[in-house]
């Protein structure tokens, strides 16, 4: 204490004190009342809307990337049809075209089959008028030589002993 | 704030080397100058007791400076008086602190309102009922300490001006600033508020969040109040003339209301935590007698740490630059002004980022007091 009586800058000064304390305390109720609250509040709402915003921008462009990601996905969808359409179409052309080619296949082979049985028909006709005409030509050649043999009596006597031996032998 | 960007500059650097280069040559240049007078005054007799007188004359002087008063000093012989109120036997009195003169050597009775009394260096005391040899009405003890008794001195002395003038602006501004605050709303901040809106969120996230966690709110208006209250008190008191230069915050009266209120703070606040680390600390029971009172002690020290860290780092910045101003008149040169007068700039410019440092160390201490204080159980404890 002896210290702090011998000098003066140490030892505190009550006037000042209470006048220091007094104004101190004015200032601060005044101060949180009428600046600070308003202050921190409104920093604290600026920061919140701050951040607001950004997370809603974060959350549109989230948005955005979605639909971006979608609008892709119906894309290699519709792609994806396509190329089963294109696949199917192919795939009901060469059906058409192979069921043609069976059907002109099996409708040449009937009609090769139909011309075969005229050829055959026609050969046959051919064959049994050849032989009519054979037979015919042959007894009128028969009848002639026959008529000339028997002009002779004695040559048709050997004829007929001829027969009759042939006869014999039966 | 980041400071490191002041200490990463290359001017501040350059600035301090200069001022090292300036500081070791006019050092030797002072010491030489000393022994030249010193062999020249060894001469003349009557010289050698002169000048311990002067080296008095010049730290009274100093003190003085950095001491409260009853008058505003503006320049030479003008002065503004301030209005003295004395709560005396008689109860309360009050004048013009130049109603009887500017008279402080305590030679002289005055006499308000019947009540007689004295004034002597810059304080009013009831008078001894004679004159002591050396011409006064104060009287002093085998140690030297005066043993007058005084009234109650609540003036309106030089630093209660200084304190209101501080405290009118902190809420001009500050009141302005909520203002438009509210007229903006949302918007981004503009003048004023643009430079003082980092500074209090500053002080909220750098100050009041990590020491107080997620309780800051309750806790932010006393740390700006003191915050601001500091650093600007700190500024003014580097301002020489009207309307700073009253050495507030290097006044140990004010200090200690700050502490006290930090002090008074921590204690309504604390938690069965905090009183639990106080009366039964973690150490062996047979430790308690020993602990107890060192925790009780601790719970005062700290405020009394605040309170003498703030007055002494403001007040030896102003002994600094007045003792650098007064080389002129040690020396009775006014060619060493070349030298003192650039290192007073470079003072008062690191004064400018003390008195910061200061306001900041301050409010940060005050939160980590309060933290302590508030905080929750933790397992580790």
């Amino acid at each position: 204490m002896t210290l702090l009586a011998l000098n003066p800058l140490v030892s505190p000064d009550p006037g000042l004190f209470i006048w220091s304390t007094v104004a101190f305390l004015i200032l601060f109720f005044l101060l949180s009342k009428f600046a600070w609250k308003p202050i921190v509040k409104a920093l604290d709402e600026r920061e919140r809307s701050i951040e607001d915003a950004l997370s809603k921008a974060e959350m549109a462009k989230a948005e955005m990337a979605k639909l971006i990601s979608e609008n892709e996905d119906l894309l290699k969808e519709a792609r994806l049809e396509r190329d089963s359409i294109l696949k199917e179409a192919k795939e009901i052309k060469d059906q058409i075209i192979n069921d043609a080619k069976d059907q002109a296949k099996t409708e040449g082979a009937k009609l090769i089959e139909k011309a075969k049985d005229e050829i055959t028909n026609q050969k046959l006709a051919a064959m049994a008028e050849i032989k009519n005409q054979v037979s015919s030509l042959s007894l009128a050649i028969a009848e002639k030589v026959l008529r000339n043999q028997l002009e002779d009596q004695d040559k048709q006597q050997a004829l007929v002993n001829d027969l009759l031996k042939e006869v014999k032998l039966n | 704030m980041d400071l490191s960007h002041i200490f990463n500059s290359k001017k501040f650097f350059s600035i301090a080397i200069y001022a090292m280069l300036i500081f070791f040559l006019s050092f030797s240049a002072f010491s030489q100058e000393h022994a030249t007078s010193d062999t020249a005054h060894a001469t003349a007799a009557e010289s050698h007791d002169a000048k311990p007188e002067k080296e008095e004359d010049i730290s009274k002087m100093i003190l003085h400076h950095i001491a409260d008063s009853h008058e505003w000093h503006f320049f030479g012989h003008v002065a503004v008086p301030l209005p003295v109120i004395l709560w005396t036997d008689n109860g309360m009195v009050s004048f013009l602190s130049n109603k009887f003169g500017h008279n402080d050597h305590g030679t002289e009775l005055l006499d308000v309102n019947g009540t007689k009394l004295v004034y002597y260096h810059g304080k009013y005391f009831y008078p001894e009922a004679v004159k002591s040899a050396d011409g006064t009405y104060i009287a002093y003890n085998n140690k030297g300490d005066i043993i007058n008794s005084k009234p109650l001195d609540i003036s309106i002395t030089k630093n209660v001006v200084s304190l209101l003038i501080s405290v009118t602006v902190l809420l001009v501004v500050f009141i302005g600033i909520a203002n438009s605050y509210k007229k903006r709303e949302g918007k981004a901040p503009k003048g004023l508020q643009s430079i003082l809106e980092p500074i209090i969120i500053f002080v909220r996230d750098d100050i009041a969040k990590p020491q107080l966690g997620h309780k800051y709110r309750g806790f932010m208006p006393y740390l700006l109040t003191v915050f601001f209250f500091v650093w600007l008190n700190n500024l003014m008191g580097l301002i020489p003339f009207f309307p700073g230069g009253a050495n507030l915050t290097g006044n140990i009266a004010v200090t200690m209301m700050l502490a006290l209120c930090t002090f008074v703070l921590t204690t309504v606040n604390g938690n069965k935590n905090y009183w639990g680390h106080v009366f039964t600390p973690h150490v062996p029971w047979w430790l308690y007698p020993l602990m107890i009172p060192v925790e009780i002690i601790g719970l005062f020290t700290k405020p009394i740490a605040l309170m003498i860290r703030l007055f002494a780092n403001i007040t030896a910045g102003h002994i600094l630059i007045l003792s650098l101003i007064s080389l002129i008149f040690i020396l009775k040169s006014v060619l060493v002004a070349g030298i003192a007068v650039p290192f007073v700039l470079f003072i008062s410019v690191i004064e400018l980022v003390v008195g910061f440092i200061q306001a900041f160390i301050f409010t940060i201490l005050s939160a980590l007091f309060i933290g302590m204080a508030v905080e929750e159980k933790h397992a580790e404890h």
